[in-house]
């Protein structure tokens, strides 16, 4: 497994192409299959962009994972923005306070395995999200 | 990166040639949209086979693009969606409800010409 730890800025919508990209990379090396890789890459496009839209600028820190037999990889999303004010409410479909589709949150929570957030208003909000490699149909 | 519009006949041709900002899919969209006018196309395609993601900005903008072609006259197909890129948009819920798509170019061009065949057979 490979133990590369990478990090993407984001501070402009050029980051958010990079960050799906060093992520799909890593992804690739991690194991996972193209359409894991893809899947990972969009669910980091979307919390990338949340990054953007709410905080203006971020970070986005991703690795490889392994836990017992399972491999997979971690991305973490990091931003010192205004928080989310009811997580909950955040992650329910549709919802969105900056006009856009609401996909944003729910829908990376929908292509991972695993989905945390944690966030404090006026402080900032992490996301840890995860996804293990499927094993048994090769 | 700016992506390249081809015109053929009474068709545009945009093709994706790798990875988009947000602000290149929305230069893209302004871009087809003042296009069609200025060449008076019926037909636009989009060929996003290059595209390795989609995610809800470029669904959106892909979805803006042909309701605007659509109020200035002109049909447009979405082509070459990669089968990849169609499991994580089923999973992330992004559709192109309401929205031509076809396999490649082939077959989107096969798309306008029937649908302009259609109109003439009409008129």
């Amino acid at each position: 497994m490979p133990d590369n730890n990478s990090s993407v800025p984001i501070r402009s919508d050029v980051d958010i192409v990079s960050a799906r990209q060093k992520g799909r990379e890593l992804a690739a090396e991690c194991g996972f299959e193209i359409g894991d890789q893809t899947v990972i890459a969009a669910a980091i496009s979307e919390i990338a962009r949340n990054i953007l839209m709410y905080a203006k600028r971020g970070e986005i820190r991703f690795r490889g994972l392994a836990d017992g037999d399972r491999q997979g990889m971690v991305v973490v999303a990091e931003d010192q923005g205004p928080g989310i004010r009811d997580v909950s409410l955040a992650l329910q479909d549709g919802f969105s306070t900056s006009g856009g589709l609401g996909l944003g949150l729910p829908g990376a929570k929908r292509l991972m395995d695993e989905f945390e957030v944690v966030s404090e208003v006026g402080r900032g909000t992490t996301i840890t999200m995860k996804k293990w490699i499927r094993r048994g149909h090769a | 990166m700016e992506v390249p519009i081809l015109k053929q006949g009474d068709y545009l041709i945009a093709s994706i040639q790798s990875a988009l900002t947000d602000a290149d899919l929305s230069q893209l969209r302004e871009a087809l949209v003042e296009r069609v006018g200025r060449f008076r196309s019926r037909g636009v395609i989009v060929d996003v086979t290059a595209l390795d993601v989609m995610d809800s900005f470029a669904v959106r903008t892909l979805r803006d693009i042909a309701h605007m072609a659509r109020l200035r006259g002109a049909e447009t197909v979405i082509v070459g969606i990669q089968p990849e890129v169609a499991f994580a948009m089923v999973q992330l819920g992004l559709t192109l409800k309401g929205i031509a798509t076809a396999l490649d170019l082939e077959e989107g061009l096969n798309f306008l010409n029937r649908r302009g065949k259609e109109r003439v057979d009409r008129a």
